[in-house]
């Protein structure tokens, strides 16, 4: 959906400045403001699960990534008029998302006396998570460990790699999608992609 | 096309995509992001008093409530502060008075133990204008003298009187 989004105000502005003359009807302010709030509802309802799920991932913390996640929506809403079509709504989300994480983390290195990692779930109780599939008793457990030894691994990696690894390996954007959505370029992706899969090898052959 | 076909199509360099070789990360990526999936969903779907309650509505809370404990305890300290100055004063006030009381009983004991010394004392103080009163008596009654015995002059030495004054005429 999100490839085909397209920014309505520009299209009704568009539509307006065409000649007279021609079928179509200019539209009428209202009807603008309507159509582009329901293309935003359609945007949140189909990309609110995968920030959520970005920012639990990111950050271990089930209220923060639910408060981080309406405040992302929050400012995209505010700033949907601004929003060009350039990249995808997906990535400009993403983007958004990745900012407030940033502005919490920095906000939290300031205020050190405040424990905000109070709420963070623990890397054993995060690896307790696993579909439900036909799996045997075995099966699970060894993927429960292989679960926990790449939480493990993503701990210990720096926020910038850690955002890579979990776009690339949990959200599966394309490295082009993710040098968007960090700002970053498509070979310092590739660099900080590689460390955090090198640390990843290490820490699931260290416990082999 | 599959992610794992997708991740092991896209990377060239080998080093940069060690899942070609390894299955074993491979599987354990997989894996990691099925449990971040069924994490994410099922902490999305379920039912929720609101997102921003423990974190962002308990931070206020709290905010409010440190507020209210640091105005109440300093308004608890500015009484605190009022009663004890009061006290103070008062206290001052009753031991001045005491030392008050205490410095009178002591002059009234030493008024009775030692009366005399007190009315001799009186005495001195008053002879001064006893005498003045006395000296001043004195002169008066010799001036009374001195203008009576003036006034009587005596006969023998009437005719020298008599001269002066027909030397002072002339």
């Amino acid at each position: 959906m999100d490839a085909g989004v397209v920014n309505l105000r520009r299209m009704v502005t568009s539509t307006k400045s065409m000649a007279a003359g021609t079928a179509v009807k200019p539209m009428t302010a209202d009807a603008a403001e309507e159509l582009a709030a329901r293309e935003f509802a359609g945007i949140v309802e189909s990309h609110r699960p995968q920030i959520f799920r970005f920012l639990l991932a990111s950050l271990r913390d089930v209220d923060l990534a639910e408060t981080l996640t309406q405040e992302c929506f929050l400012k995209a809403h505010r700033n949907w008029r601004h929003f060009r079509g350039d990249s995808s709504a997906m990535t400009w989300l993403m983007r958004i998302a990745i900012n407030l994480q940033k502005d919490h983390w920095r906000n939290r290195r300031l205020q050190f006396w405040r424990h905000t990692q109070a709420n963070a779930v623990g890397v054993d109780e995060a690896s307790e998570w696993l579909p439900s599939g036909e799996r045997s008793a075995e099966q699970q457990i060894l993927a429960r460990e292989q679960v926990g030894q790449v939480w493990k691994a993503v701990e210990n990696l720096s926020q910038r790699q850690r955002t890579v690894f979990l776009l690339r390996y949990v959200e599966e954007l394309e490295l082009s999608e993710i040098a968007q959505s960090t700002g970053l370029s498509e070979g310092t992706v590739k660099a900080h992609l590689s460390r955090a899969l090198g640390k990843v090898r290490a820490e699931l052959r260290g416990t082999q | 096309m599959s992610r794992s076909e997708k991740l092991s199509g896209e990377f060239q360099d080998p080093l940069a995509d060690p899942i070609v070789a390894d299955p074993v990360i491979a599987g354990a990526l997989k894996h990691f992001k099925a449990s971040v999936d069924a994490w994410g969903e099922a902490e999305f779907s379920r039912p929720r008093s609101g997102g921003m309650r423990s974190t962002a509505v308990a931070q206020h809370n709290w905010r409010i409530a440190a507020s209210w404990a640091v105005g109440c305890l300093l308004i608890a300290g500015s009484l605190a502060g009022g009663l004890y100055e009061h006290r103070q004063r008062q206290e001052a006030a009753r031991a001045a008075e005491m030392k008050a009381a205490e410095q009178k009983m002591r002059l009234a004991a030493e008024q009775r133990v030692a009366p005399m010394p007190v009315a001799a004392n009186i005495a001195t103080k008053r002879q001064p204008t006893g005498l003045k009163r006395a000296a001043n008596t004195d002169e008066d009654l010799l001036a009374t003298v001195d203008n009576d015995v003036s006034r009587q002059v005596p006969a023998a030495m009437e005719p020298l009187a008599q001269m002066m004054d027909g030397d002072g005429s002339n």
